[in-house]
């Protein structure tokens, strides 16, 4: 695959993984590209976990490009309850395409499982963003234990792999080749295709996808 | 040198505890500490050490009392009001001497206040973290590759000088992602404790840990000693950072979190041919006051720059003896200054004129 757009093939996407892995930066990236190609797109924030650092952290860009945000009402407030967006219904029912930003273990993706036949009815694909430098997920049988916990939580099954590893702003290009090889070796294990690969827009390698990094900066 | 891998300074936190040989977590959750109770949860039982969810703040204290004083390295942790609620078991610990690593990942205040992040516990971290004469030693990291370090230091520390010792993060540094590499931090020696309670074996008398004493001329002996140890601390202890001091006119003092937004804005005012500079406690108790008198003699004044009301102003005006004028910028209950915000103060006094 040559771009995220090119996952966005059924009504809801759905990008989940483990904490850290750029769950909201591939979501929020993969809703600015459906709505570059023209297509409705609205986001969903459903991370019931996260105080802080998620989608919601980037409403008034998507809105400003026409992209659609569903919100915790309490997102960034000091409500200290986990709550969903009050219109989120509209992931299944809207027009267009749907992004769904899910926290990402069994008790992040208890929101799927709430509304799992929504999500077979609409039509969905669900992709695991793997991050080769995150620390808790590093050897291969914690990443493969988040996967199946996400999906006994969920109901659902995961279709892909998207490779998004990284070490934030110190991502060099050796950092991302040096990982291919461990998410090729990941997707084996997981029995899922590693779809793609993805890199912050400061580097240039043959074959990943460029991503934004839409994470709030506090410097 | 390690592989650097991704974590959140929360995790970073209890990962650089287990490392540093601790063995026991007791704790009760809050946000926006939570993940640090969690990894505990986790990683204590598959590496050979006890996670404990108390069922209050109170009991959790008392349990890292305990445990203290069998001589095991233990830490607790929790968010501003959590701290309030451990007041009471904090200064017993200081009463009896025993070394302890207590994790302050503060939010906005007071009462309840919010989830998002603050620096308003300063004044109660460096000053009265219990009631009584005492001290803890207060370390202030401002990455997660320092939380790293310091986690061991704090330890060590808290051992060497039995007393307690906090990591004084925020809920930004708890909940922001950065590459961090474990590298073995220079060992410190660590006298014996020949003072724990963990069984005489028949062999010598029996040890007591204890922070109540009958005779009012003996309790003041004591507390008159550790005050002898305290100006050891910041004889030996002190640590800060400066960056751009040497020629500054305007001397930014920030730690944490705040002192990497200032340091932006430090480097935006240079851009814009203002002299300014940045002062980085790390342990705010002991104060870096010699360091910053020194610089008193040259710059023109300074700018406080915290997420509170000012707290540190006062520290940072006994540490220069008002030589100069002491500015301040903050925000409080859960906001976050912008380095926009402070280049404009930074020029607003660049001039020295005040």
């Amino acid at each position: 695959m040559n771009s995220l757009f090119e996952l966005a093939t059924e009504k809801v996407t759905i990008i989940s993984g483990p904490y850290g892995s750029g769950k909201t930066n591939i979501a929020v990236n993969l809703a600015m590209d459906i709505a570059k190609n023209g297509e409705i797109c609205r986001i969903a924030d459903l991370d019931i976990v996260n105080p802080y650092f998620r989608s919601a952290d980037n409403a008034k860009m998507l809105k400003e490009i026409g992209v659609h945000t569903m919100i915790p009402e309490f997102a960034n407030t000091n409500v200290d309850i986990p709550s969903l967006p009050p219109d989120y219904q509209l992931l299944f029912t809207g027009d267009g395409k749907s992004v769904a930003d899910v926290g990402g273990d069994a008790d992040g993706a208890a929101v799927l499982g709430l509304s799992h036949d929504d999500y077979v009815e609409a039509g969905y694909k669900m992709y695991f963003v793997y991050n080769r430098y995150r620390y808790v997920t590093v050897r291969h049988e914690d990443a493969l234990e988040v996967l199946k916990a996400i999906e006994r939580a969920s109901g659902l099954t995961f279709h892909g792999i998207i490779n998004n590893s990284n070490l934030g702003e110190e991502t060099t290009e050796e950092v991302v080749l040096k990982a291919i090889p461990y998410a090729e070796e990941f997707a084996k294990l997981a029995n899922i295709p590693l779809l793609l690969t993805t890199i912050p827009d400061w580097l240039d390698i043959e074959g990943a996808v460029k991503i934004k990094d839409v994470t709030k900066k506090l410097f | 040198m390690g592989e650097k891998l991704l974590m959140k300074g929360n995790e970073a936190i209890a990962e650089a505890a287990i490392r540093s040989g601790c063995k026991l977590f007791f704790g009760y959750p809050i946000t926006p500490q939570t993940e640090l109770a969690e990894y505990m949860a986790k990683q204590m039982p598959k590496r050979g050490g006890l996670s404990l969810q108390a069922e209050s703040e109170v009991a959790a204290i008392n349990m890292v009392l305990g445990a203290a004083s069998t001589g095991a390295r233990v830490i607790t942790s929790s968010s501003s009001p959590g701290i309030s609620l451990k007041s009471e078991g904090i200064s017993y610990i200081i009463g009896s001497d025993l070394p302890c690593v207590i994790v302050n990942v503060q939010r906005g205040g007071p009462g309840l206040g919010g989830i998002q992040p603050a620096q308003s516990d300063y004044n109660q971290a460096t000053k009265a973290l219990g009631h009584g004469d005492g001290h803890a030693i207060v370390l202030a990291p401002n990455s997660v590759q320092e939380i790293a370090t310091l986690v061991g230091e704090a330890f060590d520390l808290a051992d060497i000088y039995r007393m307690p010792c906090m990591i004084l993060a925020d809920g930004a540094l708890g909940q922001m992602m950065e590459p961090v590499d474990f590298e073995a931090k220079p060992a410190r020696e660590i006298p014996e404790k020949d003072w724990a309670c963990c069984g005489h074996g028949g062999k010598r008398v029996h040890n007591i840990v204890n922070s109540l004493y009958i005779e009012p001329d003996e309790l003041e002996k004591i507390v008159v000693e550790r005050f002898e140890r305290y100006k050891k601390i910041e004889e030996n202890e002190v640590k800060y950072e400066e960056y751009l001091t040497e020629d500054a006119d305007i001397i930014l003092v920030a730690y944490g979190i705040t002192s990497r937004i200032a340091k932006t804005a430090v480097r935006n005012a240079r851009k814009k041919g203002i002299k300014a500079g940045l002062f980085r406690p790390i342990t705010l108790y002991p104060f870096p006051e010699k360091q910053l008198n020194a610089l008193a003699d040259k710059a023109k004044c300074f700018l406080s720059v915290e997420m509170n009301m000012g707290q540190m102003v006062n520290d940072i005006k006994l540490a220069i003896e008002c030589k100069k004028k002491v500015y301040h910028y903050g925000r409080t209950g859960g906001m976050i200054p912008s380095p926009e915000e402070i280049l404009q103060k930074i020029e607003e006094y660049a001039g020295g004129n005040a």
